[in-house]
């Protein structure tokens, strides 16, 4: 395996940002009522992690070291104001449905934390397709979780009914309870059958969300050593 | 009158922003395992979301609105309020170390609280005036408080309990945070 497509299997799989390293888990939340919004959701932020990873790569020389995080903010947040406008303009349905949550990949846990841990300090290409795998990773994981709950919720599957008339859909999973309740599923059977995840960090952290993004607490910080170390 | 009480309500109760929006989630997982690290975090968290509130509202009607750059409130809204963190920050140290030592370490873990940007967010989108941005932004971190608090105290009760081994950990958290979720859910008939 080169170590291009190393990127990509590590994005999709091995790291997965939202299944295995249990980052971003707003979005997680609040978008996987629809297997299509899923899909719409995870390509907006795919297109933001790649334009901001090989902005940031490219950068890496120039930008000073102690006023990074900063600047970093400002490169993803000026990607996702251009995705915005762009949804905005050809995609007015997907605009309406992912509403506020389009605004918010600008504190996506998952962006600021690959320019932290591989952007900055890796060449452009392979910078490419490290946000390219971890988009297309958190594309699947968010795919997912909407086909579960759309399913389950709505008995359909990208809009097409799935489940027999017969059978009513639980509504409670397309509501705000079904998420927590479909991601906890999730991790128990990856638990089950021996996945490792970084669960213990989700629910045992300080409050720091792996973003680092301004932390005073930035310096002293160990998941700030941790994330640094995945990136060899 | 009443509007102003019912964006208060709407805002912690209602539209919860944790177990309704899923803003914040990070930290409402994370710290809700301490309950005194979540009560100082739920009075960091409603210090600085009533103040960003105010400033994101004051930029965007005299700033930005009149310049027609509408456009330009996301970047503008996550500068100001990193900036202004670090300022509260600065400041709490300096004039109540009592405060600043009670809020201890949350202050700038919240400045990447996802809720605090979308709450600056949704109260442009609904075009609400400085008093209720200001109303908005406290009823929705008094929501955020109220939501940690019974998660870590619920917390405090599943650690003694015999849970079965693969829904250890973030699982059960996510079940407890489920079924508030639904109980939560039961305000949504509080419309006036």
């Amino acid at each position: 395996m080169n170590k291009y497509t190393e990127r990509l299997y590590n994005g999709l799989i091995k790291e997965n940002p939202t299944l295995i390293l249990l980052l971003g888990m707003c979005p997680t939340l609040a978008v996987s009522t629809q297997a299509m919004n899923g899909i719409g959701m995870g390509l907006s932020t795919t297109a933001v992690l790649i334009l901001s990873n090989v902005v940031i790569s490219a950068l890496r020389k120039v930008i000073p070291d102690d006023v990074r995080l900063p600047a970093y903010i400002v490169i993803v947040a000026s990607l996702v104001t251009v995705t915005e406008l762009l949804i905005e303009a050809y995609l007015p349905a997907l605009y309406k449905e992912l509403g506020i949550y389009i605004p918010l990949i600008v504190v996506n846990c998952i962006i600021l934390g690959r320019a932290e841990a591989y952007a900055n300090k890796n060449p452009i290409g392979l910078s490419f397709f490290d946000g390219l795998g971890m988009g297309l990773g958190f594309t699947v994981a968010l795919t997912l979780a909407g086909l579960v709950r759309e399913v389950l919720g709505s008995g359909t599957a990208f809009g097409l009914q799935v489940l027999p008339n017969g059978v009513e859909p639980m509504g409670i999973f397309i509501q705000p309870p079904g998420a927590f309740l479909v991601i906890a599923a999730f991790i128990a059977v990856m638990n089950a059958i021996g996945i490792k995840t970084r669960q213990r960090e989700l629910v045992e952290s300080d409050g720091c969300d792996h973003c680092c993004a301004n932390c005073g607490a930035m310096r002293t910080c160990p998941s700030r050593k941790l994330e640094g170390g995945e990136s060899k | 009158m009443t509007n102003l009480i019912l964006i208060i309500i709407t805002g912690a109760l209602i539209n919860n922003v944790v177990l309704n929006q899923f803003l914040g989630i990070c930290s409402f997982l994370g710290v809700s395992r301490d309950m005194k690290a979540s009560a100082s975090l739920g009075g960091a968290v409603i210090f600085v979301m009533t103040i960003a509130s105010a400033v994101a509202s004051l930029l965007y009607t005299f700033v930005l609105e009149p310049l027609g750059m509408d456009f330009m409130k996301t970047i503008v809204f996550i500068l100001v309020i990193a900036a202004l963190v670090q300022i509260v920050e600065m400041f709490l140290k300096k004039t109540s170390p009592s405060v600043y030592k009670a809020l201890g370490i949350y202050l700038p873990l919240i400045t990447t609280n996802c809720a605090v940007l979308g709450v600056a967010l949704t109260n442009v989108q609904n075009s609400y005036n400085f008093i209720e941005s200001v109303l908005a932004g406290f009823g929705t971190a008094l929501g955020f408080t109220l939501a940690i608090v019974l998660l870590a105290s619920i917390r405090s009760r599943i650690r003694e309990e015999d849970i079965p081994e693969p829904l250890r950990g973030a699982p059960i958290v996510l079940i407890a945070a489920a079924l508030m979720s639904i109980a939560f859910m039961g305000f949504s008939g509080l419309s006036f």
